[in-house]
């Protein structure tokens, strides 16, 4: 790294350091401040209005709480209920493979972290290769084969592949390698515990960080994950409320004029919608900044 | 006794990671009732007229929305880490972040709303633009700027995050050396920043080209919205799936599923051994 630079004679430098130089920086801010932010303002803000509202008012004028409750009784009386069993359905899968994310991922990252066996390499660079494809890439293939041993249409096939999550045993495997000294666990060992003991009493007990990032990532895949649950589940009893916005959007008549009927669904009904759709992802995102960070820079080399 | 630790998760590996691609590979070299079949789902799919056509799609959607996610979320990062004041840095960095909670089929739907120059918040500007109705802006042409529009919405701030955490590593007394032997902001953010960015740029890269060849979710909802304006084949995991479901060719599905897969393992492959990111002892 050359930091030693000598200005030659005649060279022009370019500089953001004036005051052209901030003032286009902060013209660029804004309008980027502008695009992410004008699309969720207004989303939230449409949820409130009535359906002629939404398209005479200005857009950022803010509805009232009785449009707001109008629209809820719309779309959570639209078909019978069924979008509370969409929601049900989101929750059930997303929490469900949680909770089995973590009791396969946990032990396996402190396993190939901290103990030593044969098929570990292999396993370990299987699950990072798994961990950097989309996870769309094994949508149809994991289709294809659960559709021989007819488990299509179970909560089953979307719930046990969202728990292969690779990732997770990644965020744990880096924890354990850098954060529990080997010594400590030799200690225990001569001290007469076994492995299991070791396992549940010594790096359990100092995991909490790391469970807490492997379930933020796999709840926020799994809540939003849409193709898998498009494809496994042909019923719509069995939607998450992701693939139940196609029904809904396929009932608004704005976007598809032969829905007209008694079952249709106005924009702000289906904006409403969309709003419950990422309501707990939103509230989870507003807090996780730094995990962002953690997960995703670790085991990131140090420059 | 390390195998009952790794016992649940590579059993679920082998489910969900292995025997998929295997059976993936069976069902692409054999015909529809068990025989040998070569390549000629391959040659069957990719003759297809609607297979070149979506590649098309799928690449030139591509190269928008790499080109402009490496250097907008390079720049805004850059700018954003120029910043002196805390809670505005920060402030920004959320806003630029939380869409990102939107994925999916909510980021598409939300940019529906907003793409319909009826019920849009930016309805003037796309009259502006000369777009005066839905359809008028979903014509075939503008199809890829669109999708790179919502996922750089959707995918740009966690990025812009990341790599602000990224040059916070940078260690002061290297900008501060340079700032004394005269370097301005622009040349910092040039011959050092950039340079020590590389490895998280060229991941960003390698991730986003790799999702984004498993276009699907936003054709999707945009053909049913536009009563099949936009084709239901548009994008290469869209004919896949209209092969499974529509034509009840596993084969043909298998066969394309299988190129996608294939293209991803390989730049994730790539990565892994070469990216210098990843730990793997």
């Amino acid at each position: 790294m050359t930091t030693r630079q000598v200005p030659r004679p005649g060279t022009r430098r370019a500089s953001v350091s004036g005051w052209s130089g901030r003032t286009i920086m902060a013209v660029v801010v804004l309008v980027f401040v502008l695009f992410f932010a004008i699309p969720i303002v207004w989303l939230l803000l449409a949820s409130t209005k009535s359906a002629r509202g939404l398209l005479v008012d200005n857009p950022f004028a803010p509805g009232s709480l009785g449009g707001l409750t109008a629209n809820s009784e719309a779309l959570f009386g639209f078909g019978e209920g069924e979008v509370t069993t969409w929601v049900g359905n989101s929750a059930l899968y997303a929490v469900g493979a949680l909770v089995i994310t973590l009791i396969a991922s946990i032990p396996a990252g402190y396993a190939m972290a901290l103990t030593r066996f044969r098929f570990r390499r292999l396993l370990l660079i299987l699950t990072l290769v798994v961990m950097l494809i989309p996870n769309t890439a094994l949508v149809l293939p994991i289709f294809l084969e659960l559709n021989t041993v007819g488990l299509i249409g179970s909560p089953l096939s979307v719930i046990l592949p969202m728990s292969f999550f690779p990732f997770g045993v990644y965020l744990t495997y880096i924890y354990f390698s850098t954060s529990i000294p080997r010594d400590l666990l030799a200690a225990a060992r001569v001290d007469g515990c076994r492995e299991f003991q070791v396992f549940t009493r010594i790096a359990l007990p100092l995991a909490a960080p790391i469970v807490a990032l492997v379930a933020f990532f796999s709840f926020v895949q799994s809540w939003n994950n849409f193709f898998l649950p498009f494809v496994m589940l042909p019923s719509s009893d069995g939607y998450p409320i992701q693939v139940g916005l196609t029904s809904l959007l396929a009932s608004t008549p704005a976007f598809n004029p032969s829905s007209a009927g008694t079952q249709s669904i106005q924009l702000p009904t289906l904006a409403l919608a969309t709003v419950i759709s990422v309501l707990p992802v939103l509230i989870v995102f507003l807090f996780s900044q730094r995990f962002l960070v953690a997960g995703m820079t670790a085991g990131g080399t140090k420059e | 006794m390390s195998y009952g630790f790794v016992a649940l998760y590579a059993a679920l590996t082998v489910a969900f990671g292995i025997l998929p691609t295997l059976y993936a590979v069976y069902l692409a070299f054999t015909t529809g009732e068990g025989g040998f079949a070569g390549l000629d789902n391959f040659t069957k799919v990719i003759g297809d007229f609607r297979f070149l056509p979506a590649v098309g799609h799928v690449a030139f959607y591509l190269v928008i929305w790499l080109v402009s996610l490496v250097v907008l979320v390079t720049l805004l990062a850059l700018v954003v880490h120029t910043i002196r004041w805390r809670w505005l840095s920060s402030t920004l960095r959320l806003v630029f972040y939380l869409p990102g909670a939107l994925a999916g089929a909510s980021s598409v739907l939300l940019w529906l709303f907003v793409l319909d120059p009826t019920a849009s918040p930016v309805g003037g500007l796309l009259r502006f633009l000369g777009l005066d109705s839905f359809v008028q802006v979903i014509v075939p042409g503008n199809l890829p700027p669109i999708f790179a529009i919502i996922a750089f919405w959707t995918g740009a701030g966690g990025w812009i995050v990341i790599m602000y955490g990224a040059l916070n590593n940078i260690s002061l007394e290297v900008i501060e050396a340079a700032r004394i032997d005269g370097a301005g902001p622009a040349q910092i953010a040039w011959r050092i920043q950039l340079p020590l960015l590389r490895k998280w740029i060229s991941y960003m890269g390698i991730m986003s080209l790799a999702a984004g060849t498993q276009l699907f979710v936003e054709p999707q909802l945009l053909s049913q919205a536009s009563n099949a304006v936009v084709p239901n084949d548009y994008s290469l995991n869209q004919l896949a799936y209209q092969y499974a479901f529509q034509q009840n060719d596993f084969n043909g599905a298998a066969a394309i599923s299988l190129l996608l897969l294939v293209i991803a393992l390989v730049l994730s492959a790539f990565f892994v051994m070469r990216g210098g990111l990843f730990e793997t002892d």
